[in-house]
């Protein structure tokens, strides 16, 4: 247990000075290290249970509560619920009382907290001089300069942010894409407002840009995923701090931007050692890969699973998680190049997409019956061929559309094979918290356990977006991309 | 219940004073009122139970019992037993406080006690200010430098 204790005499006398410091919201207006304060809920500062949120000038936020408060004591006593530094356990009380003799006021700080022992030095100077003695001599100044009384005060709130984002001029090509400033408003209910470091980039922000999607509307910004910093929390939000650092990949999308506000129970705090950028080209893939690998068809030890476009973002995840569970993995890739990616995998067989017996070699390598279970982000250039490869009462999951739309079908040719047909849709797994956890501690366990790796994603600067959809269309790309401001 | 209560700044450090005010012999020391002052049966001036008899300069005697003393708080507490004020329940305390940012100490003196209705006002004047606000004030003018 570490222990500050400051005192202080004040030239004025206590009534005066009990005035300004009994306003458990009033720090904002007197001491140095705060910059904006509110009382959560709107409760009165003087409710004892209040807790005051405040923001640190150096950055960071601190959430701290009313335990007592005395006016016959001229004192109160608060604690620490949330701090961006070690302060556990941390009780504080500040009391008054009268200099008799001199009409002035006698001013006590003391504060006890619990700090880990490797910071019990620095924490002890910090809080006896950057909180007590830089409070005193703040009270100091505030009552040499009368200044107005701040009970009343609302704390403005901040004007826009100004960000700059990849607008969606029109359904179209790449050339769509335009970089345009864009405000941003302060975070509203149970929101918080990101600073964006990485951005991921995905096929479903392809589809979005040819229209094929409606998600956005032209004048819309893409974007489904990115990681950042928590800059501002709006009203109501809990969990969360300015400064965490999280992430997020769910509708709506906005991503393609330098700041933006998002729901903050659909952010993902980041484990300590993923980066911002492998984050950013991980979370939407990563979790694609957890519930088409769980949940959609349930991979057991033993099984044979196909898996087209095994170099690209989502298919290197599936082949080294199938893997994990023990499948057999099949990958097709369109180059020979990304063949020996999909080796590097630990695919047991990889074939080209190209290659007239793509049917035939699965089957083979398959007991002569066929894949138990196909991924295809393809779509229409291999539709037909998942189907074809897949044993009797197999499962195709069909979660992309990389060459096209797969169009209109019969069913008919499923029936030859009692082929079950998922065709998956993110939000549906992932637009709740609940939901969303499920998958996200999965894909960080799986991460923690080296079953996948967060590889380092491909960077291009957000301005460039453009090229990196070219890029990622044309096949010229392998792993993830991620677009940095 | 009549309350008085007195405190004042002190220019030096806690320490130095509590070194004058702890012992509970020292009245006549450092107050301008108290002419000779002793500890009855033998006791020590800082064993808790110990009486002090003094006598003050305006010829009153007292007996005061001292029923605490806290090293580590710098305070002591005391009963008067017998005094010409007619006060009932008379419980006193002298706490001295640091002032950590001038290294100097801010000292208070406080006491509650029952006693007439009608006489409690002046009490409490008296007290208030011939006694706590005068001790206090000596051993300001003690330190000052």
């Amino acid at each position: 247990m570490a222990r500050v204790f400051g005192s202080t005499i004040f030239a004025q006398p206590i009534a005066r000075v009990w005035a300004l410091i009994r306003d458990f919201n009033g720090h904002e207006s007197w001491h140095p290290a705060v910059e904006r304060s509110r009382i959560e809920f709107d409760e009165p500062a003087d409710k004892v249970g209040a807790v005051r949120r405040f923001r640190l000038r150096g950055g960071g936020e601190i959430r701290e509560q009313l335990l007592a408060l005395s006016d016959r004591e001229h004192s109160f006593r608060y604690f620490i619920v949330e701090a961006p530094v070690a302060l556990r356990d941390y009780v504080a009380e500040m009391r008054l009382k009268p200099v008799t003799g001199e009409d002035a006021t006698y001013c006590e700080w003391r504060a006890e907290f619990d700090p880990p022992p490797s910071e019990r030095e620095s924490l002890t100077r910090f809080v006896r001089e950057e909180i007590v003695a830089a409070g005193f001599a703040a009270i100091r100044q505030a009552l040499t300069h009368e200044r107005a009384p701040t009970v009343a005060r609302v704390a403005p709130e901040p004007a826009q942010t100004d960000a700059r984002a990849v607008v969606l001029t029109r359904y179209g090509g790449p050339e769509a894409l335009e970089m345009r400033g864009l405000a941003v408003p302060p975070p509203g209910s149970d929101e918080a407002r990101l600073r964006q470091t990485a951005i991921g980039v995905n096929f479903i922000d392809v589809y979005c840009r040819r229209g094929g999607f409606t998600l956005v509307p032209p004048g819309g910004v893409l974007g489904m995923e990115a990681a950042g910093v928590v800059e501002r929390l709006g009203p109501g939000v809990n969990g969360l701090s300015v400064g965490d650092r999280v992430a997020y990949a769910c509708a709506p999308p906005g991503a393609y931007t330098t700041a933006r506000n998002m729901r903050a129970d659909m952010l993902v705090k980041l484990p300590p050692g993923l980066t911002d950028r492998q984050a950013a080209a991980l979370m939407l893939k990563g979790i694609t890969a957890s519930f088409l690998l769980h949940d959609v068809y349930a991979v057991k030890p033993g099984d044979f699973v196909l898996i087209h476009a095994a170099a690209g973002g989502v298919g290197q995840l599936l082949c080294r998680w199938a893997k994990a569970l023990g499948a057999r993995v099949v990958g097709v890739v369109s180059s020979p190049a990304k063949a020996q990616i999909a080796r590097a995998l630990g695919c047991d067989l990889v074939l080209l997409s190209g290659q007239p017996d793509l049917i035939e070699a699965t089957r083979r390598f398959a007991e002569g019956e066929g894949a138990h279970v196909a991924y295809d982000a393809v779509g229409a250039d291999t539709f037909d061929r998942s189907v074809a490869a897949l044993r009797p009462r197999g499962h195709l999951v069909s979660f992309g559309q990389a060459s096209g739309d797969v169009g209109a079908r019969s069913i008919d040719a499923l029936a030859s094979g009692s082929v079950t047909l998922s065709r998956p849709n993110y939000s549906h797994y992932t637009d709740t918290p609940a939901k969303l956890a499920a998958q996200t501690s999965r894909l960080f366990a799986a991460l923690a356990a080296g079953h996948i790796e967060a590889a380092e994603p491909r960077v291009y600067p957000l301005a460039d977006a453009s090229r990196a959809h070219a890029d990622l269309e044309g096949r010229r790309t392998t792993g993830a991309i991620v677009l940095t401001p | 219940m009549a309350k008085v209560y007195a405190s004042a700044t002190i220019a030096a450090a806690p320490s130095a004073v509590w070194a004058v005010v702890r012992d509970f012999n020292a009245l006549p020391k450092w107050t301008p009122f108290v002419a000779e002052s002793r500890i009855e049966q033998n006791r020590l001036a800082d064993q808790v139970g110990c009486i002090r008899n003094f006598r003050l300069k305006d010829g009153g005697r007292i007996r005061e019992q001292l029923l605490a003393l806290s090293d580590y708080e710098m305070s002591f507490g005391y009963a008067i037993l017998e005094s010409p004020m007619g006060v009932e329940n008379y419980y006193a305390t002298f706490k001295l406080s640091p002032i950590t940012d001038l290294d100097h100490t801010f000292a208070e003196w406080q006491a509650e006690f029952d006693a007439p209705p009608e006489r409690q006002d002046g009490l409490v004047a008296q007290i208030g200010r011939n006694v706590f606000a005068a001790g206090l004030a000596a051993l300001r003018q003690r330190f000052s430098r």
